[in-house]
């Protein structure tokens, strides 16, 4: 059973668009990331996911139906949707209290672990931590949480480098077990990059890309030539092409890496790269921040 | 020695861990009430203010009255006024820390945008808005009995010790005991029945007015009153309304202390009376469409 299947999903806010009938299926024990611009649609579709907003066409989560069972999915999934939503009125210690009451699968001492690693004290409220501070309790509470889909929405929005590489890091080394399935959209591409199994960008409402990252380490190639070469290398039709400090970096789909390394160097571009490169193609107007992101 | 036990221990852990993903129903409920009193503690501590001012004007205004007065008559009718003022000025609190915990309740939890931590555990709306109509329906009447009748004792404790050497006590309406029993059957009758839908109604607004969840409660009742008023020159709805803030007892009461003739129909009286029922199904209606509401509800 693949943890979130979708057909036709398609919701609407008044005339608007959010989501255009996409199709989704992501399999257990992989780490997705959802790319796309502000306002593609990406919220929309976890919010979906996770039974915050009705919707239309077919979803499943774990087998459920997130709209009608939100409280039983709950039980199997988590989510950080944004950062900053713990209440600011509460303590540390009330946030474990609570978690521990309601939550058949909270563990407890799993959290205190998280939160003994940090400077965060129990006693403390959530309004007097720093913004980083808010972010490591969530993902302490959150990982404590034996779930088996867990759902980020910009969890790391916000913070400063060291914060986020923390929060991948922990991510990956004390929760990721290749049986739990870890959907996150981020704007911070770059940090994800290297934590991702599984790759989908999001435009307006429909799903522009969606690979494996192998596929996509395999498939995209970015080469950096002179202007001698140049004209040799756009014979292979790159999808995208920039000018650094006078070179070309060409962004290539399906070409062959020995054809290509024989005009210049040859790497895997990020995903930044390839994001721009794709709503570039296909809408001519990507958003100033990811263009920002690819520096 | 230990072995055997602990071995027994963690296998019972063991078993523990394993396979919790059912809890008892009541365990979420419970704990969001302590949640929702751990959020607003004002509906502990106001009350609780309220009663420590009353003792501290009591000691100062009524002892020392008492004492500067020579004849004992008049000092136990000093010492024993501020009882009944002391239940009356707490339940007067309670009830409007419950009108502004209800305001509250469903709205500030998408004002501060925690509606989405909330949502992400496995609470059902339906707990969640059973649990904070519990604030208002059980936990403030019960307060207010707990804490009026504590108020009430220390006020006849402290006064018989002015009396004491003179031969005569604090006299109240009726022995302590039963004049307790008659604050708890009124708060049970009329601050948690009779006053259901009210509470509803507001937690109902505040879980659907984007801001100013007050006045949103409060116009639509002022409009009625007023077009009705206007257009038919009539004044059903805010007679009806009188009716229900005043209680049930309010019209048979002509005269006189209203402490005193509070059960004065009595129990059955008070059950036959369709206003109460009428009330608690508009009460549920409300509930009903909040729990309802919650689930479409994202941050404000």
């Amino acid at each position: 059973m693949p943890c979130i299947e979708a057909r036709g999903l398609r919701k609407t806010f008044g005339t608007t668009v959010a989501l255009d009938g996409i199709d989704l299926r992501v399999e257990e024990g992989r780490i997705l990331g959802l790319i796309g611009p502000n306002g593609a649609g990406k919220t929309t579709a976890l919010n979906a996911i996770l039974g915050l907003i009705p919707y239309q066409g077919e979803l499943q989560v774990l087998g459920r139906n997130p709209w009608t069972e939100r409280n039983l999915l709950m039980r199997d999934a988590c989510f950080i949707a944004d950062v900053a939503v713990l209440p600011r009125w509460m303590r540390v210690s009330q946030a474990l209290d609570y978690l521990a009451g309601v939550h058949p699968r909270f563990d407890r001492a799993k959290a205190e672990a998280f939160i003994s690693k940090t400077d965060i004290r129990r006693t403390s409220k959530v309004r007097e931590l720093s913004k980083g501070m808010v972010t490591q309790l969530h993902l302490a509470l959150v990982m404590a949480i034996d779930a088996k889909l867990l759902v980020l929405d910009e969890p790391t929005l916000g913070l400063d480098i060291l914060y986020r590489k923390q929060f991948y890091d922990s991510l990956l080394n004390d929760y990721y077990d290749r049986s739990r399935t870890i959907v996150v959209t981020t704007h911070q591409v770059e940090d994800v990059q290297h934590v991702l199994t599984d790759l989908m960008f999001i435009n307006r409402g429909r799903i522009v890309l969606n690979c494996s990252m192998d596929e996509f380490e395999s498939r995209y190639l970015e080469a950096t030539v002179n202007s001698e070469q140049l004209a040799a290398a756009r014979a292979f039709k790159p999808i995208h092409e920039r000018q650094v400090f006078g070179r070309s970096i060409l962004l290539f789909d399906h070409v062959n890496r020995e054809q290509l390394a024989a005009l210049g160097d040859v790497r895997t571009p990020s995903i930044a790269d390839l994001f721009v490169a794709l709503m570039d193609h296909k809408t001519g107007n990507p958003t100033a921040e990811m263009k920002g992101a690819t520096k | 020695m230990n072995t055997p036990s602990n071995a027994i221990h963690e296998s019972a852990l063991g078993a523990q861990a394993t396979p919790p993903a059912t809890m008892s129903a009541t365990r979420p409920f419970y704990w969001s009430v302590r949640r929702e009193l751990w959020e607003n503690r004002s509906i502990y501590i106001v009350p609780l203010a309220v009663s420590a001012v009353m003792l501290v004007g009591f000691l100062i205004a009524s002892i020392g009255r008492a004492m500067s007065l020579s004849d004992p008559a008049q000092r136990v009718a000093v010492l024993s006024e501020p009882n009944d003022f002391a239940a009356l000025l707490i339940m007067g609190t309670t009830f409007v820390v419950g009108i502004f915990y209800c305001l509250d309740a469903l709205h500030g939890e998408r004002r501060d945008r925690s509606i989405l931590f909330w949502k992400s555990l496995p609470v059902s709306d339906l707990t969640t808005v059973l649990s904070k109509a519990s604030i208002p329906l059980v936990i403030l009447p019960l307060l207010t009995f707990a804490i009026t009748v504590v108020t009430q004792l220390i006020m006849i404790l402290l006064g018989s010790a002015v009396l004491r050497g003179s031969g005569l006590t604090v006299t109240t309406h009726a022995s302590f005991f039963q004049m307790s029993g008659e604050l708890l059957y009124h708060l049970v009758t009329v601050h948690a029945l009779w006053y259901a839908p009210i509470y509803c109604w507001l937690l109902l607004v505040s879980g659907w007015a984007r801001r100013a969840a007050f006045l949103w409660a409060a116009l639509p009742i002022f409009a009625i009153g007023i077009i009705e008023k206007i257009a038919f020159g009539i004044s059903h709805f805010v007679t009806l309304l009188a009716y229900r803030i005043s209680g049930p007892e309010a019209y048979s009461i002509q005269s006189g202390n209203q402490m005193h003739s509070m059960a004065a129909p009595g129990l059955a009286g008070f059950l036959i009376t369709p206003g109460l029922w009428i009330g608690l199904a508009l009460a549920a209606i409300f509930l009903a469409a909040a729990v309802r509401l919650r689930r479409y509800r994202e941050p404000i």
